[in-house]
């Protein structure tokens, strides 16, 4: 355990805690696993976009002029480039939680080339997208 | 507590709800790779992003019930995810009100989507 520590915790400490993120040294599946929340978390709030959508369409014509103004936008065109690249990581890295769930890839080395390969597919899917959303994205009606 | 009712205690976990909401979250989570990836293909596949277009599209009663099974799963989703961060991270007085508030808008979300499917699919308002 201790060669994954930056400081000795338990001796500095009555009682013996959980160690904390702030004492591992950081190492690649830490990284992942942490992006995995950060993109989950970035998704929810994408999701207000998504259902902002929705309701101007249902609004009408002239609300649903006044969100594509929004939408395109620069800083929301970069939002929703991000979002979809935080869908591809999620996706790919919640596939992988779900394989740990049935017991299969736990060894280190196995953990370490898994993630790397759902990095891998999550910037393959991106990028096909992206290319796809470009006309969106990037030239919008 | 008796020995027996310590014993049970350690054994049964104390939130009743907790295994279901492991179950949920996987649940939504494997609705939520088909349904995602139909719901990016549908959208980046549509000629234009313009109104009559998106309504049109939306109208199509598959595609709204696509839809429509998509954002709530994604919502159903999110609102598991967005509790374990707050059970992680919101401590002490601020919990309950913070995970009722973010449940409260998930389900008002929820509302929004299918309200605003049904005037696009069905028409009316």
């Amino acid at each position: 355990m201790h060669r994954f520590l930056k400081v000795p915790y338990l001796s500095s400490h009555d009682r013996p805690l959980s160690p904390h993120l702030q004492v591992f040294r950081l190492v690649f599946v830490m990284v992942l696993s942490g992006m995995h929340r950060i993109s989950g978390l970035a998704l929810s709030a994408g999701s207000l976009l998504l259902i902002g959508w929705l309701v101007a369409a249902a609004r009408g014509p002239e609300a649903y002029a006044t969100a594509t103004r929004y939408f395109s936008s620069v800083p929301v065109r970069l939002v929703l480039a991000a979002a979809l690249i935080a869908f591809w990581y999620h996706l790919f890295a919640g596939l992988r939680h779900m394989a740990w769930d049935a017991g299969l890839g736990f060894d280190k080395a196995v953990a370490r080339k898994s993630g790397l390969t759902v990095v891998v597919l999550a910037a393959l899917a991106s990028i096909m997208t992206l290319a796809l959303a470009w006309r969106f994205l990037v030239a919008p009606s | 507590m008796n020995r027996q009712a310590a014993r049970g205690a350690a054994i049964a976990p104390p939130d009743p709800h907790a295994t279901g909401h492991w179950r949920n979250q996987r649940v939504s989570a494997i609705a939520l790779v088909p349904l995602g990836i139909w719901f990016l293909y549908a959208l980046l596949m549509l000629p234009t992003l313009d109104y009559a277009t998106v309504t049109a599209w939306i109208a199509e009663p598959l595609q709204a019930l696509l839809l429509l099974l998509f954002a709530w799963c994604v919502l159903w989703h999110s609102a598991l995810g967005v509790q374990v961060v707050v059970e992680d991270y919101v401590g002490g007085r601020l919990y309950a009100p913070t995970a009722r508030l973010l449940q409260i808008a998930h389900w008002a979300a929820a509302l929004a989507v299918a309200y605003s499917i049904w005037v696009i699919a069905v028409g009316g308002a």
